[in-house]
């Protein structure tokens, strides 16, 4: 064990050595990988900003049950009763049709209403879900709408819907940025170590000589490769919060317009320990390929 | 300790370095390969590191036939044996002291046993105090010297050499003839190929002949 840690700290000094005596080269790699990181990663997080800024701008989303004309008081408390036994629902609230007629009357209509000879408002049930998931709301207003002296079942979820489309389109477009531009970043350490293993040639055949093991020879170019990303991944996190902190502003400011107040985040310590990762994760990929497209006939 | 049986080398090409070699050199040995260039010295010595594999026929070490060791076995053989070649295949971008080390730093020594190997190895071969001095900076002499210092530091019990007195003045080649009769007086076996075995006449070793590729004469 303790032999096996020496040979990898030693693996990753020489890499870091390596990396040190071509400080612009490794700053350009950084560059590179760093910016590139940054469009999917700045994407995530647009992207989950987006959907807490909607999220906190259009409230939560509601199911409204209207009952039939014709349904008393006793069909009223057999579908609360209903209501109020799903673990789904986070609340709900009965409106009486004297109410909804009270509350359109207020709303500016009482000149229309006061025409009519009664009232043709049914009583009416707005239920709130635990979760935002149109594919929940589908389900339950099925179930709803198929409960006895129900009349209507109305999804105030075509948001949710458009919302939930336009955020899965997001995510497809930043997976597929993120797959491109990660294979750019494969591409750019796998020529990297490329040049290392030809300018290092001889030293790699003297140790083959002097009894080096395959995986002696390659340990430091996988750190090489798997630190530069790790770099990459460093500048991208900077860029990110640059961009964070540039943005800021005019967001809250737009906001305010729609009467919210909203903050920009930057990535939180798990999203930044995932975007090093994957970069260190790429970096080690594209030495993994070279070392074994290269070193093969060493 | 080395067995040859019927060694053939054959390369693409037709080319013929060796054919049909027989011996065997017991251990504590001091066995010195001559022959002229193009003999087949170069090619037999690197058939027991495995660096060349042979055509035919088989070569042994303690028994084991090295000539059939799969790949990933053949750097634990090269640990247990020194190799100094003709050119001393030295890093010119580290410094003395790394070149000696980097046998042991393959095989994982730890760094504090590993810094006083190096630098008796370095006393060995006349070259105490020197381990910061770069290699571009030593003479030819010299160079052969940290490469010899490189070979000994795993205190291998078997040493090959060829050619390493070549591109040396006498005085220095007389200087690394010396060394390797000091390391076969140790106990260690020694093959060194050389095309003046006059070098090692004084310590009257076993002399091997090589002649295009024939082994011509064993004395």
């Amino acid at each position: 064990m303790s032999n096996w840690l020496y040979l990898h700290l030693r693996a990753i000094a020489q890499a870091s050595g390596r990396l040190a005596r071509q400080p612009l080269g490794t700053l350009l790699s950084a560059l590179v990988m760093g910016i590139a990181l940054s469009l999917p990663a700045g994407g995530y997080l647009l992207l989950d900003n987006v959907a807490s800024m909607a999220r906190g701008v259009s409230g939560t989303p509601e199911i409204s049950v209207f009952m039939d004309a014709a349904a008393a008081a006793e069909d009223a408390a057999a579908i609360e009763k209903r209501l109020r036994a799903d673990p789904q629902l986070a609340s709900f609230r009965f409106v009486p049709r004297d109410e909804a007629l009270k509350q359109l009357a207020a709303g500016g209509l009482g000149d229309v209403l006061g025409g009519l000879e009664s009232n043709p408002l049914p009583d009416a049930f707005v239920v709130t879900l635990r979760t935002g998931d149109p594919e929940v709301f589908d389900t339950l207003a099925a179930q709803m709408r198929a409960w006895p002296k129900v009349a209507h079942v109305q999804l105030d979820s075509g948001w949710v819907k458009r919302l939930h489309a336009l955020l899965a389109l997001g995510r497809s477009a930043v997976v597929m940025l993120a797959a491109l531009l990660g294979f750019a970043l494969v591409i750019v350490t796998f020529n990297t170590i490329r040049l290392q293993i030809m300018t290092q040639r001889n030293e790699i055949e003297v140790s083959r000589l002097l009894g080096a093991t395959d995986p002696f020879i390659r340990r430091p170019f996988y750190w090489f490769g798997s630190l530069q990303g790790m770099l990459g991944g460093l500048v991208a996190l900077g860029a990110v919060w640059l961009g964070v902190m540039g943005l800021s502003a005019p967001v809250a400011a737009l906001a305010e317009t729609y009467g919210a107040v909203f903050a920009l985040s930057g990535p939180q310590w798990p999203e930044s320990v995932a975007i090093v990762l994957f970069a260190a994760f790429l970096g080690w990929l594209g030495a993994e390929i070279s070392v074994r497209r290269h070193l093969a006939g060493t | 300790m080395i067995v040859f049986e019927d060694v053939a080398k054959r390369y693409a090409g037709g080319y013929t370095a060796l054919a049909g070699v027989s011996f065997e050199i017991r251990h504590g040995e001091l066995v010195v390969l001559s022959g002229h260039s193009g003999a087949g010295k170069s090619t037999l010595l690197k058939l027991i590191p495995a660096i060349e594999r042979p055509s035919a026929g088989a070569v042994r070490i303690n028994g084991e036939d090295v000539s059939r060791l799969p790949r990933r076995a053949i750097p634990y053989l090269r640990r247990n044996l020194g190799l100094v070649l003709q050119e001393s295949r030295l890093l010119f971008d580290r410094s003395v002291f790394d070149n000696v080390m980097l046998p042991l730093a393959i095989t994982g020594h730890p760094p504090g046993d590993a810094a006083r190997r190096v630098a008796a190895a370095l006393e060995r071969v006349g070259l105490e105090g020197r381990g910061k001095e770069m290699p571009a900076g030593l003479s030819g002499g010299e160079q052969q010297r940290v490469a010899i210092a490189r070979a000994i530091v795993n205190r291998p019990s078997v040493l090959l050499a060829d050619e390493p007195t070549a591109h040396l003045d006498p005085a220095s080649a007389a200087g690394i003839a010396n060394l390797f009769k000091s390391f076969n007086g140790a106990g260690v076996t020694v093959l060194v190929s050389t095309h003046d075995a006059s070098l090692f006449a004084t310590s009257a070793p076993r002399r091997l002949t090589l002649v295009k590729g024939l082994l011509s004469e064993d004395a």
